[in-house]
Parts: structure tokens; C-alpha cells; sequence
């Protein structure tokens, strides 16, 4: 499908073309991207609130629709404080390396096989390698701060990102066996020749990814970096105003690309669910009937909104929404060729959701993990059973290709094998509980 | 006339972070600046379309190695090493080294001045390097690669020993 920024081509001057489209699609991807973050700190208070049985933000804007706006000001307005003894220029630098290695990698990205700002032939070692790059937000903040807090959250931080990316490393490695390719677009492009998924075929590696995700991020149950209940606020303790804003974006836009890495390579990118039977291809009505329920909706709650005239402003702002959502709906089924040109965008959005989801729901499940157990965790399990992942599915890879094995079968094997691996590891006895000199294990 | 440009700023860059991570006192400043030099050699690959090495470049020396330096560094006293004098007593060892890599550099250049070209990479250098580089190192030289891992293995193994002895 031809990429619908080439309409343009033509009308640009022939030296500039080359600069001007990828800019383009690059401020799409991030004017999107920052809406999209945004909207998951809301998403994150709303859903957590929902689970904890209370409201969340309601106040601002309907069921409290506006209030990531509302925080971005606050957050631009507030005092930006340097404390004493900081050493300024890092101070500045931290929180803005961040955020640039967590955004600059969904240059990579294959949002839809219509939507990609550039494929390089080695994509996804660009994209490990420049996420990697986002712990040096954390160290040199923890650092910079000149503080105690900070620096033993950036101390932690350190050690837990190079431990699990080990793990995460191998992960990515038997994508890779599978598809022959480091290319973004190759690697989704082989999910569809193969007609599966990757994440059905090699499911232990898909699981290590999302651990090992989870442990990049520092999101719970992984949060030691900035482990409320022991150090404030981690290596963000100093922050205050806008750099605090800037760690933030660059936190949750970092989620949005592991969850993207794990979309392209385990769930088939672009693709919509089960691509390969025909008899599901009604599902690319999806996208309408989403906006139809999300008009649906917006009606209903405005029914049952109080009729007090204060009210009056948020009623009317939850009915223009159900008004854009129906016509966004109406137009996608009155026009088929827009339908086809979002269905990628629409289903690695989805899928890229679901995983954003269950990052929020393990924060509102699991508690922290203690210290050494992170670290036996990453160590004895993880990267012993992504190692024998990744030897037993090149052992599958060549009973397929050299006995002609059927593709997902003999996969499986190694999974299976895989799997035992790691039941032997559990039954080993567990460790002695750590005394005060052992915890530098 | 854009490779040009873009090679000139790129080395430039990197030959004055690399002076100024000799020249700082700060060994956090030292190391930022080694990032950028590592970072700018990185550019310059990706500019030779030598993709695969860019991207190795970042991973291992940016995204691991230098993360560690800062993780010891940070463990170290700062206040102490930055209020020290550095230890700069071997001017004459230093001087008579400077001396003869400038010499090695100035011949390499005077025999080389026939053939002035700027680093540029040839037209069929896209090719998938990826695929080239493994059966390069897997290949053609096995023998070598194994060594160098086993050599590698060891020294991990010494530097666990030695921490196990408590």
C-alpha cells in the first residue's frame, strides 16, 4: 500500500523533498505520540481509580476529560527549582536525554504498512540500542541532584536495566531467528507470510519480553528506581515543574515503544487478528463500530448527568464528543478506501493499548518487588530460561527447514523443551533468605 | 556537498568532546563527553551505510559500556578526586608518546596525500551488512572469533573468581 504522504510529493521542490515528507510524517508521530501519553496518565488514574472502587479525576472537563490539559499548565507554570549544590548543566540535560531516547526510536516504528517514517535494515538494533539510551536520563538525574534519594534510585535503576536487558536481548533474539531480518517491516512482513503470529509459536520469549518491558520502564511490580515508600520519589526526587513534566512524557512514551517492539515483533504489527482466514474479514468494521459505541456512550452519560444549568458546559463538551465519534463512524463505513488506509494504524493502536493496559492493571495488582529478589529474579530465572529459549528454538527452526517439520510443530517442541527448562529451574531450592552480607550478591 | 558537511561537523564534534574528556575535572563531565564522541563515530558510520556497526556501537559501548563506567563512578568519592590534583608528574613519557603518535599520524598522511579521498561509501554498500558481518566473523574467520570469546570468557571467569574469594 503507498504511503499517503506521497500525494504531496509532487508539490514540493525536488531538493527539498527528500527532508520535507519524513518531517512531516515525524510531526505526526510526535504531535500523536505526546496526545497519546498525555491521555495514558489519564487513562492510568481513571482505570486504577475504577479498580480501587472510587471515581478518579471527575471535576475537570466531563468524567474529567480535560484534566490532562489542565496538568500540563499547571505543570508549565510551577516554579522550576535547581537545588543547591546540583550541578546545573547535567541537572538540565537529564530529563531532556530521556525524553529524546524515548521518543527518537518510533522513528522506527512500522505504525501500518502505509505509516512508517523510515525502515533501516538493522531497525530493531536501532531501536534496543537508542531506548538503552534512556537510562542515562535516570543515572545522570540521580546523580546530578546531589542527593541522597536520587542517587540511590539511579544507582538502582543502573543495575536493574543492564540486568534485565540481558534477558530482553535474548528475547528479541528468536523474533529474529524467525523472520531472518532486523528490519522492522521485514519482521512483520514475515508474521504475514508465515500466516501466525510470532507470540503463538514462541510464547516464552514473548512472556520474557514482557517481563523484561516491564523491568525497562521501571513500572511496577519494578518500580524499585522510584520506590515511593522508600526513597520520595526515586531519582526524580529534586524535579519540580516542566523537567518533572519532561521525565513523565519521556516514562510513558517509553512504554508506548516497548509495547510497540513487542506489537511488531510477537503480534503481528499492523496485522488484524488472524489474518490469514478470510471468513473474519467483517472485522475491519471494527474501527466503525468503536466509534459507535464511543458516541453511544457519550450519550448515555450525558442522560445521566444532573440537569443543574452548572452542569450545562459539560454536557454540551460530552455531547460534541458523541457528535465527532458518530461522525467519524459514519464516515469510515460511507467511505471505504479511508476504512482500508487506517485499518493498520487502527489495529497496532489497539493492540499497542492492550498492552499499555496491562501495565496499568499489574501496577494496581502486583506489590513491589524487595531488592535481591528483583535480582535473582532477573539472573537465576529470566536469562536461563531466555538462553534455552533461544537455543531450543533454533533446534526447532531446523527441524523445520531441514526435516520439513510442519513450522508451528516443531516450534512448539522447543517451547516445550523450553518450558521444562525453566519447571527444573523452579524446582531448584529456593535460595536462603538474604542476611545483611549477602545482599551484595 | 551535504556528506561533506555533515562528515566535517560530525568529526569536528568528535575530536573536541574527545579533547574535553581529557581536560575535565569532573569524571561524570568526562564521560558525558565520551558519549558524544562514541555517539558522533556512530553518525559516522551510519554515513558510510555501515548500519550494523552503528548500531552495535550504541548498544555496547554507549548503552552498556559506558553505563557501567558512570555506575563505578558514582560509587567513588567524587569530592575527594575532584579537589586532588590529577596525577600529571610523566610529562616526559607523555610528551615523547605524543610526540611519535604525531609523527606515525603526519607519515600516514604524506604517503596517503595521493589518494585524498574522503571516507565515502561505495555505491553498493547497501546491502544487508547484517548477513555480511555473520558470515564474515562465522566463516572466513571462525578461528579467531571462538578465540577471542574463549579469551573473554576467561577473564570473565578470573574476575568471578576473584570475587568470590572474599
Amino acid at each position: 500500500m503507498t504511503n499517503p504522504f506521497d500525494i504531496l510529493a509532487p508539490y514540493l521542490p525536488d531538493v527539498l523533498e527528500p527532508f520535507l515528507l519524513p518531517l512531516l510524517q515525524i510531526g505526526v508521530v510526535f504531535l500523536g505520540l505526546s496526545l497519546i501519553v498525555a491521555y495514558i496518565v489519564y487513562a492510568e488514574r481513571k482505570i486504577l481509580a475504577h479498580m480501587q472502587v472510587r471515581l478518579g479525576p471527575m471535576r475537570v472537563g466531563p468524567h474529567g476529560l480535560l484534566q490532562p490539559i489542565a496538568d500540563g499548565l499547571k505543570l508549565l507554570l510551577k516554579e522550576d527549582i535547581i537545588p543547591r549544590g546540583a550541578d546545573s548543566f547535567i541537572f538540565w540535560l537529564a530529563p531532556v536525554l530521556s525524553v529524546m531516547a524515548a521518543f527518537t526510536g518510533f522513528a522506527l516504528i512500522p505504525f501500518a504498512d502505509n505509516f512508517i517514517v523510515t525502515d533501516v535494515n538493522v531497525g530493531l538494533l536501532f531501536v534496543v540500542g537508542i531506548s538503552s539510551l534512556g537510562i542515562y536520563g535516570i543515572i545522570l538525574g540521580g546523580w546530578s541532584s546531589n542527593s541522597h534519594y536520587p542517587l540511590l534510585g539511579a544507582l538502582r535503576s543502573a543495575a536493574q536495566l543492564v540486568s534485565y536487558e540481558v534477558a530482553l536481548g535474548f528475547a528479541l533474539v528468536s523474533a529474529l531467528l524467525l523472520s531472518g531480518t532486523l528490519s522492522m517491516r521485514g519482521i512483520v512482513e514475515a508474521q504475514i507470510a508465515h500466516g501466525v503470529w510470532f507470540v503463538f509459536v514462541q510464547p516464552v520469549a514473548f512472556f520474557i519480553l514482557f517481563v523484561a518491558a516491564i523491568a525497562e520502564t521501571n513500572r511496577n511490580p519494578f518500580d524499585l528506581p522510584e520506590a515511593e515508600s522508600e526513597l520520595v520519589a526515586g531519582f526524580h526526587t529534586e524535579y519540580s515543574g516542566f523537567r518533572f513534566s519532561l521525565y513523565f512524557l519521556g516514562e510513558y512514551a517509553a512504554m508506548v515503544l516497548v509495547s510497540s517492539i513487542a506489537v511488531t515483533l510477537f503480534l503481528g504489527g499492523w496485522t488484524r487478528p488472524f489474518q490469514s482466514w478470510a471468513w473474519l474479514d467483517s472485522l475491519k468494521y471494527m474501527p466503525v463500530a468503536l466509534f459507535a459505541f464511543a458516541a453511544y456512550w457519550c450519550v448515555v452519560h450525558e442522560r445521566r448527568m444532573p440537569r443543574a444549568p452548572e452542569w450545562r458546559w459539560q454536557r454540551l463538551m460530552l455531547l460534541g464528543l458523541g457528535g465527532g465519534a458518530a461522525v467519524l463512524a459514519v464516515g469510515f463505513a460511507a467511505l471505504p478506501p479511508v476504512l482500508n488506509a487506517i485499518q493498520g494504524v487502527f489495529w497496532f493502536l489497539i493492540k499497542v493499548c492492550g498492552f499499555l493496559y496491562g501495565f496499568i492493571w499489574f501496577r494496581g495488582t502486583f506489590p513491589r518487588y524487595r531488592f535481591d529478589q528483583l535480582m535473582r529474579l532477573g539472573w537465576h530465572y529470566m536469562i536461563p530460561v531466555a538462553i534455552a529459549n533461544t537455543l531450543f528454538c533454533g533446534v526447532g527452526l531446523v527441524l523445520w527447514r531441514s526435516l520439513g517439520w510442519n513450522f508451528a510443530g516443531s516450534l512448539w517442541i522447543g517451547t516445550l523443551l523450553t518450558l521444562l527448562v525453566a519447571l527444573l529451574l523452579a524446582g531448584q531450592t529456593e535460595s536462603p533468605e538474604p542476611t545483611l552480607a549477602g545482599q551484595g550478591d | 556537498m551535504f556528506y561533506l558537511v555533515n562528515f566535517y561537523v560530525l568529526a569536528a564534534l568528535a575530536v573536541i568532546s574527545a579533547i574535553f574528556v581529557i581536560t575535565r575535572r569532573n569524571p561524570v563531565h568526562s564521560v558525558i563527553f565520551l558519549i558524544i564522541t562514541l555517539l558522533s563515530l556512530a553518525l559516522l558510520y551510519v554515513q558510510l551505510q555501515a548500519e550494523f556497526l552503528a548500531a552495535v556501537q550504541i548498544i555496547l559501548y554507549i548503552g552498556g559500556i559506558m553505563v557501567l563506567f558512570l555506575f563505578v563512578i558514582m560509587l567513588v568519592n567524587l569530592d575527594i578526586v575532584t579537589r586532588q590534583a590529577p596525577f600529571n608528574r610523566q610529562w616526559h613519557v607523555a610528551g615523547l608518546a605524543a610526540l611519535v603518535l604525531l609523527a606515525e599520524l603526519l607519515a600516514v598522511i604524506y604517503w596517503g596525500r595521493a589518494t585524498p579521498t574522503l571516507p565515502q561509501a561505495p555505491p553498493t554498500a547497501l546491502q544487508p551488512n547484517t548477513e555480511l558481518i555473520g558470515i564474515t566473523l562465522f566463516q572466513n574467520y571462525l578461528l579467531p572469533f571462538e578465540i577471542a570469546s574463549v579469551l573473554l570468557l576467561v577473564a570473565m571467569i578470573g574476575a568471578v573468581l576473584m570475587a568470590k574469594r572474599r
